[in-house]
C-alpha cells in the first residue's frame, strides 16, 4: 500500500473509530432499531469508502485534498457571541437557528413561531426524546446504500434540526439554520443532519445558511430530508459563503406527496470544493417542483451540482434553472437528471443550466441526463456555456459605462435571474451584496 | 471638431476602410449613404472605438485629441455617441438602470456631480417627451423582445439624455413608420446647435427631408469617393448608384 492510501484510510479509520466509541457508550440502546441502522450505514460506509473519480458520480470532483487531511470531529468550540459579528446578515428576523461545528447552540438561537404553528427541535434532542418520531422518518429517504457521505452522515450525525408542520399551519417566519464551522484553530469536520416535515396543506420556509470562521480546513457533510405532504409548499434554500479552505459535501432529499408544491434555490458564492446533491422524488400527482441555482467558482474553487427529479406519477410539474459565472481557475460542474417513470404520463419537466466563463482557465461541465419511460410528456433541457457577450459590453461602454462595470452590470443581472426567486428579503439583499462584491473583484 | 485622414481599417485580412478622408465642423449634419457593404457601420464603429477591427493606418482627430487612442467608454465622456444599426438586447438591465449608470459615469469623467433620482427621473420625463417613448418600454430588460421600431426610438431616447457633442446615426430611420421616422427626426434637430454635429449614415432620401444635411458623402468600397450638398441625395435617390460605381471604377 502507498503511503497516500495510508492516509486517505486515516481519516477513514479515525471515522469508523468514532462510531465504535460512540456505540460503547450507547451501552443496551446499541439493540435499537435507529442504532441498527446507523450501523448497517456505517457498513456501507466502510464498504463504499470515500469515492474516486472513477466513480461516475464524482468524475469531476476529486476529494482527494479532502480526505487526505486530519479533522477534529467532536465539534468543540470556544465560540462567544461577540465572534458572530462578522456573519450576522442584516435586518434578519425570524427562527435562527445556530449551529457551530455542528452541534446545535440555544445560547445562540432564537425562536419566534408559536409552538402550535411549528415544532423545532434540535436533532440530538429529538433522538432522545422522541425516538419514534426519527425512526419514523430518519434516512428513509436519503438514500446511503450507494452515496458513502450520505452514509457516513446518517451513520456519525448526532445534531441539526428536526422541523415539523402541523396539518394546515402557515408558519410566517422563516426558519434559518446557519451552519458555522469554527475552523480558527483547527480542521474541523461535522456532520450536520436536518429532517423538515411540512404537514398536509402547511407551508414554511427554510433556509441553510454555510459560512467558516477562520482559514484553517473545514469539512460539513450535510443532509437534509424534506418531506412534503399532500398540498403542502415548502420554500427551501440552500445558501453557501465559505472560506477557500472549505469543504461541503450535502444532499438534500426531498419527497412530495400528491398536489405539494416545493420550491428551491441553492447558492453557491464561496467554498474551497463544494458538492450539493438536489434529489426531488415527485411521489404524487399534480405535484410541481422548482430547482434555481446559482454558483460563482473563481479563484481554485470548484462547485459541482448534482441534481435528480425523479417523476413518479402522472401529471406533475418541475423546472430547473442553474446559472455559473466561473472566473480565474474555477471549475463547476452541471449534472442534472430527470426520470419519467413508466407510470409518470402527462408529466412536464424542464431543465436548463446557463453558464458564462470569464477566464480561459475557468471550465464548466455539464451533463444533462434524461431518462423518460412514459410517452406522453413534454420534457426540455439546455446548457449553454459561454464567454461573456462582447457586444453587450461594447453597447454599454459606447454609452459611457467603463468596461469593468459594464462587465458586473452584464454579470449581476445575469445572477439576479436566481437570486429574485429568493423570497427572505434579508438573505437576498445579503447574497446580493456579495455577488456585486465578488463580481467587482 | 472631428477629423479623420486616410483612416484605414480591417478586420482579419480583409480591408474594409481603405482611406477615409473627412472634417466635420461643430454645428454641421453630414449624411453618409452608400451601398450595402461599402463600410459606413464600420466607419461608424470605428469612431465609437469597436475593439473588433484594427486600424493599419491613418489618424481621426475629435476636438484636437487622438480618438483612436481612447476607450468605447472614453469616447462617450469625451461626448460620441453611436446610435447602433441594430442595438443589443441585454437581459435583466432596464433602460433607465442602464442610462442612470451611464450618465453619472459620464458625469463623473467630466467632473460633474452624479444627478439623484429625482433629478434622473426630471430629465427622463422630459426626453421621453421629446421622442415620444412610453414609460413602461424603459422599465424593461434593455432591448429585450423590444420591436425593430422601438428599439431605434430608444437608440434616439438615449441620446436625447446623453446629449453628445458628435451624434452618429446608423441607419436609425430603417424599420421605422413614418411617425416615427419624424419623431426621431425631431428628436435629432433638437439637439441640432452650433456646439454638436450629427452624422446620419442613410439609404433614404426621406430622412433628408427631414434632418437636412450639409454635406451628402458616398461611401463605395470603403472609400468616400463622391460628396456634395444636399442634392446629392436626391440624384442618388433617383439614379441609384451605378453611375457612382463607374465614376469610381474609372477613377
Ligand atoms: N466582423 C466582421 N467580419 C468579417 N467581415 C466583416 C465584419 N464586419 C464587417 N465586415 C464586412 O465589411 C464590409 C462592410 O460592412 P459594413 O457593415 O460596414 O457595411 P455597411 O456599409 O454598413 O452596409 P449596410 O448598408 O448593409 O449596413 C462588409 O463586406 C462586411 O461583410
Ligand atoms: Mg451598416
Amino acid at each position: 500500500m502507498t503511503p497516500s492510501n495510508q492516509q486517505y484510510n486515516q481519516f477513514k479509520d479515525q471515522l469508523l473509530a468514532a462510531f465504535r466509541a460512540n456505540e460503547e457508550r450507547l451501552n443496551g440502546e446499541s439493540k435499537a432499531p435507529l442504532h441498527q441502522l446507523r450501523r448497517s450505514a456505517l457498513q456501507q460506509f466502510e464498504r463504499l469508502g470515500f469515492p474516486t473519480i472513477k466513480h461516475e458520480e464524482w468524475k469531476y470532483s476529486n476529494v482527494n485534498s479532502l480526505i487526505r487531511q486530519a479533522f477534529d470531529i467532536d465539534g468543540a468550540s470556544s465560540i462567544s457571541e461577540a465572534d458572530m459579528d462578522d456573519l450576522q446578515i442584516p435586518n434578519l428576523e425570524g427562527n435562527i437557528l445556530y449551529f457551530v461545528n455542528g452541534q446545535y447552540k440555544p445560547e445562540l438561537s432564537r425562536l419566534v413561531s408559536p409552538a402550535d404553528h411549528v415544532q423545532i427541535t434540535s436533532f440530538a434532542d429529538a433522538l432522545k426524546a422522541e425516538p419514534e418520531l426519527i425512526d419514523k422518518h430518519f434516512a428513509r429517504y436519503a438514500d446511503y446504500q450507494d452515496n458513502a457521505f450520505t452514509a457516513l452522515n446518517t451513520a456519525l450525525a448526532n445534531d441539526g434540526v428536526v422541523v415539523r408542520v402541523p396539518n394546515g399551519k402557515t408558519v410566517e417566519q422563516p426558519i434559518i439554520l446557519r451552519f458555522i464551522t469554527d475552523a480558527r484553530e483547527k480542521n474541523i469536520a461535522s456532520q450536520p443532519r436536518n429532517l423538515i416535515i411540512v404537514g398536509r396543506n402547511a407551508e414554511v420556509t427554510v433556509a441553510e445558511s454555510y459560512r467558516t470562521l477562520g482559514d484553517r480546513s473545514s469539512f460539513s457533510n450535510a443532509v437534509t430530508e424534506i418531506v412534503v405532504e399532500q398540498d403542502a409548499r415548502a420554500q427551501y434554500y440552500k445558501v453557501q459563503n465559505e472560506s477557500d479552505a472549505a469543504y461541503h459535501i450535502g444532499t438534500t432529499q426531498v419527497y412530495q406527496a400528491d398536489n405539494s408544491h416545493f420550491y428551491s434555490a441553492t447558492v453557491t458564492l464561496n467554498g474551497n470544493f463544494v458538492r450539493n446533491n438536489l434529489n426531488i422524488v415527485l411521489n404524487g400527482q399534480h405535484c410541481e417542483a422548482f430547482m434555481y441555482g446559482l454558483y460563482m467558482p473563481n479563484g481554485r474553487q470548484h462547485v459541482d451540482n448534482h441534481t435528480l427529479v425523479d417523476h413518479a406519477m402522472p401529471n406533475s410539474y418541475s423546472n430547473e434553472l442553474y446559472k455559473g459565472i466561473l472566473d480565474d481557475s474555477g471549475t463547476g460542474v452541471f449534472n442534472g437528471k430527470i426520470f419519467v417513470r413508466p407510470d409518470a404520463q402527462k408529466t412536464n419537466a424542464y431543465q436548463s443550466c446557463k453558464n458564462v466563463v470569464l477566464s480561459p482557465n475557468a471550465s464548466m461541465n455539464t451533463k444533462p441526463q434524461l431518462e423518460i419511460f412514459a410517452d406522453d410528456v413534454k420534457c426540455s433541457h439546455g446548457t449553454t456555456t459561454g464567454k461573456l457577450d462582447e457586444e453587450a459590453l461594447f453597447y454599454m461602454r459606447s454609452r459611457g459605462i467603463p468596461k469593468d462595470e459594464a462587465k458586473t452590470l452584464l454579470m449581476y443581472a445575469f445572477a439576479e435571474d436566481v437570486l429574485s426567486q429568493i423570497k427572505i428579503g434579508p438573505i437576498r439583499e445579503y447574497l446580493e451584496g456579495v455577488v456585486q462584491q465578488k463580481l467587482a473583484m | 471638431m472631428l477629423s479623420i485622414s486616410n483612416l484605414q481599417a480591417s478586420i482579419g485580412d480583409k480591408q474594409i476602410l481603405k482611406g477615409i478622408n473627412l472634417q466635420i465642423n461643430a454645428g454641421e449634419v453630414h449624411a453618409i449613404m452608400g451601398p450595402n457593404g461599402s463600410g459606413k457601420s464600420t466607419l461608424a464603429s470605428v469612431l465609437a472605438g469597436r475593439e473588433d477591427y484594427e486600424i493599419t493606418e491613418g489618424t481621426v482627430l475629435f476636438e484636437g485629441e487622438d480618438l483612436l487612442d481612447m476607450a468605447p467608454e472614453d469616447r462617450a465622456a469625451a461626448g460620441i455617441f453611436l446610435a447602433f444599426q441594430y442595438p443589443v438586447e441585454i437581459p435583466g438591465v432596464s433602460t433607465t438602470n442602464f442610462l442612470k449608470t451611464a450618465l453619472n459615469e459620464i458625469r463623473k469623467h467630466r467632473g460633474q456631480d452624479p444627478l439623484d433620482a429625482v433629478q434622473f427621473l426630471k430629465l427622463m420625463k422630459e426626453k421621453m417627451k421629446l421622442v415620444n417613448i412610453d414609460q413602461s418600454l424603459l422599465s424593461r430588460s434593455l432591448n429585450e423582445g423590444f420591436s425593430g421600431g422601438e428599439k431605434k426610438r430608444n437608440e434616439v431616447f438615449q441620446m436625447a439624455m446623453l446629449e453628445p457633442k458628435l451624434a452618429i446615426l446608423d441607419e436609425t430611420d430603417s424599420g421605422l413608420d413614418i411617425d416615427a421616422l419624424r419623431i426621431v427626426a425631431e428628436g435629432v434637430n433638437k439637439l441640432r446647435s452650433p456646439e454638436r454635429a450629427t452624422i446620419v449614415v442613410t439609404h433614404y432620401q426621406r430622412l433628408l427631408d427631414y434632418i437636412i444635411p450639409d454635406f451628402v458623402h458616398v461611401l463605395y468600397k470603403g472609400r468616400i469617393v463622391k460628396s456634395g450638398p444636399k442634392e446629392l441625395a436626391l440624384e442618388l435617390e433617383e439614379k441609384g448608384y451605378d453611375w457612382i460605381r463607374a465614376e469610381a471604377e474609372a477613377a
